[in-house]
């Protein structure tokens, strides 16, 4: 990695806590991906970019806005790409999934707040997250209690903070509410942007986000092979890296992998014999560095075959329709696709545990990993009737709630090792 | 002849279990210390056997010391109950610092499971915490606690936090009995609603050192409104599981015929 001290001094990040950061981040990443073995060719790619993730993108963040393009940095699946492309500007997901500075987090937000909120605040505080710093625009979204509440506090930590709200019910009422703050937040970005939103950019702007989640569908269905020709980990990160690399520069990417697997597949060879139970892991989020668990599972003689996840399926399954002869025309296919998306926020949410269901048989999984992090009150509370709902029909589940810290760790271990001796039978 | 070794490293105890032909040749019950895996190697040290399986927190680390393979404590527990107890559906465990109920499918195979959280709140380590509290050894806490004729309610599942209320309830006049036999109804009662999360069978086996408890045996018995089974040494259900955990199918259907421990074989070291 080039020497980009002086590009992370003047973005304002601590440097010492940074360095200490990616430290940890750098060992943690060979040890939990490096050591896998019959790891595809193509992910040396995504070895890179993890590599470079707070080098060699942040600058070309950095080099765009020199240019005039603008950055807007998320924490939800719910800001829509298309709209921030549509300006030429650049969409990131920001820093927070791993615990940093947590005592100082803590003098801002109860002890009993969800990991995900308070290793935001963290990274903020101590200055870590060159995505947040390099951001023009934050945005917030009222998805949970947990993070509308926050947005209220971490409006000090950022320099612009835009919050979006959201519907929590799937009715006419909720939809409006969707396409009117997908409209305010359109108006908001040409602000910002100082460009107006055009068909034709629109138009290329959808089909840029569409092929990037065509990929990861095409990655998706690759691990239905037995034996999987991809570990649940290496498909992780690709789901990772969605929300920080270059569009169109990571679907191509992804695309040379579901090639090189596409022979594997052909060759029936894969990252474990034939044979290995198969697990979905459904439930949170998990943001880099949050590979806890999938490590876990993995280590444990078990293979992830798909997520059902804001990082992962729930976050890339539908597209959105370039059909259209209007700006409106789009928005309105963009509100489509958005509203389509089953988070546990909305309430009755009775999509999410079908998809669960297709996720099973497509993904030909033989039981399901329920990850909570502690303190998601809508994720926890889904749980318990999916759980059930699901070994009903036959299908193991194990639920596992926890955050980022690692003191749990081998107890998690004896549960998921339990569990894979029952999927063994 | 095969001679089969299984071994239990738990948070509080160690248990080896040999089976000879399916036989139990001997079963060892020894404080696990600070060093398990020197332990591990007195019990061992002698000893002859075709295979070795490890269970328990420290399974890890003895299979890298011994190169042998693990089972988890919760399947080793569900064999080990079935190998006692043919009809047995469901098993509770109460251990050193984990709770656990496990249940078994209609062949024996070991099916939903569940587990308390990260903190050994209710389990025995929080019962032998409260005990000492109290100044009772542990066998006489449950004696104490049987034999009280009120109970002083305790809130608190913390070990941390329950000291502090034990010692209030202390200055508040209350007799050590009454103190005893709140502590018991509160982990019973926990127990309880972590069993209700999971459907039970008729059968249940009490394994563990918790189930030498006989006045938690008894609240979780009152809760239930029936009887558990308890096996002569509940606490070497895992180890004779982890025993088991690499036979055939074959060689634990022999030992169910051929099962006959006899209680002088069990040795408490430590």
């Amino acid at each position: 990695m080039a020497d980009y001290t002086e590009m992370w001094r003047n973005m304002g990040l601590d440097l010492k806590a940074h360095d200490a950061l990616l430290g940890v981040l750098g060992s943690l990443y060979e040890q939990t991906f490096l050591k896998q073995s019959g790891r595809p060719e193509g992910m040396k790619y995504f070895d890179f970019v993890m590599s470079e993730v707070h080098g060699l993108r942040i600058k070309e963040l950095m080099d765009a806005r020199v240019a005039g393009r603008k950055v807007f940095g998320s924490f939800c699946v719910f800001v829509p790409e298309e709209l921030v492309l549509a300006v030429d500007g650049i969409l990131v997901g920001l820093c927070a999934g791993a615990e940093f500075a947590p005592a100082e987090a803590e003098k801002m937000l109860p002890r009993n707040t969800c990991a995900l909120i308070k290793g935001a605040f963290g990274f903020a505080i101590a200055k870590v997250c060159p995505y947040l710093a390099a951001a023009d625009v934050v945005v917030g979204e009222n998805t949970c209690d947990g993070k509308k509440k926050s947005y209220e506090i971490f409006r000090d930590l950022v320099p612009d903070l835009y919050v979006m709200d959201l519907p929590q019910v799937k009715s006419d009422v909720g939809r409006d509410l969707l396409r009117k703050e997908y409209k305010r937040f359109a108006a908001r970005i040409e602000e910002v942007s100082g460009r107006k939103i055009e068909l034709d950019a629109l138009k290329k702007a959808i089909h840029i986000v569409n092929a990037k989640r065509s990929a990861m569908h095409r990655l998706a269905k690759l691990r239905s092979a037995d034996p999987a020709p991809i570990s649940g980990l290496d498909a992780l990160l690709a789901n990772q890296v969605f929300f920080y690399d270059d569009p169109e520069r990571f679907t191509k990417s992804v695309n040379v992998i579901c090639d090189e697997l596409e022979s594997r597949v052909q060759r029936g060879e894969g990252v474990t014999a034939k044979g290995t139970p198969r697990i979905l892991v459904s439930g949170c989020p998990m943001a880099v560095p949050n590979w806890k668990v999938p490590s876990i599972i993995e280590n444990s003689g078990a293979v992830i075959v798909g997520e059902e996840s804001c990082v992962g399926e729930r976050g890339t399954q539908f597209l959105t329709s370039p059909e259209g002869n209007s700006v409106h025309a789009l928005i309105e296919n963009i509100v489509d696709r958005f509203f389509k998306i089953d988070c546990a926020i909305f309430t009755p949410n009775p999509s999410r545990l079908e998809h669960i269901k297709k996720m099973v048989k497509d993904y030909r999984a033989d039981g399901v990993l329920h990850y909570c992090i502690q303190f998601c009150s809508p994720y926890q509370i889904e749980s318990g009737p999916v759980e059930r709902a699901l070994e009903r029909d036959g299908i193991p589940v194990l639920r596992v709630d926890t955050d980022y810290s690692q003191e749990d760790t081998e107890q998690i271990r004896t549960r998921v090792e339990a569990f894979v001796e029952r999927l063994q039978g | 002849m095969t001679i089969q070794a299984g071994i239990d490293i738990g948070s509080r105890t160690i248990k080896l279990i040999m089976l000879n032909d399916g036989r139990i040749s001997k079963a060892v019950v020894a404080d696990t210390t600070f060093d398990p895996m020197a332990v591990c190697r007195d019990l061992l040290s002698g000893l002859d056997y075709q295979r070795i399986t490890a269970t328990g927190y420290g399974r890890r680390l003895f299979a890298r010391a011994w190169t042998c393979k693990t089972v988890s404590e919760i399947k080793a527990v569900a064999l080990g109950a079935r190998f006692l107890m043919s009809s047995c559906g469901t098993v509770l465990d109460v251990g050193g610092q984990d709770t656990k109920i496990v249940t078994l499918d209609a062949g024996g195979k070991l099916d939903k499971f569940l587990m308390n959280d990260r903190c050994a709140a209710g389990t025995g380590r929080f019962l032998e915490v409260m005990a000492g509290a109290l100044s009772f050894t542990y066998d006489q806490f449950s004696a104490a606690a049987l034999s009280a004729t009120r109970s002083e309610k305790l809130n608190s599942m913390c070990a941390v936090f329950a000291e502090s209320e034990l010692i209030s309830l202390v200055a508040q006049g209350a007799s050590r009995e009454a103190i005893a036999l709140g502590i018991h109804e509160s982990i019973a009662i926990r127990t309880l609603s972590l069993m209700k999360g999971i459907s039970l069978a008729d059968t249940i086996m009490f394994a563990g050192g918790g189930a030498l408890n006989p006045c938690l045996r008894r609240q979780i018995e009152a809760g239930l409104d029936r009887k558990m089974h308890v096996p002569e040494n509940p606490r070497i259900v895992a180890a004779l599981g982890a025993a088991l955990a690499h036979s055939s199918e074959e060689e634990r259907e022999n030992g169910y015929r051929q099962f006959d421990v006899v209680a002088d074989q069990i040795v408490h070291v430590g």
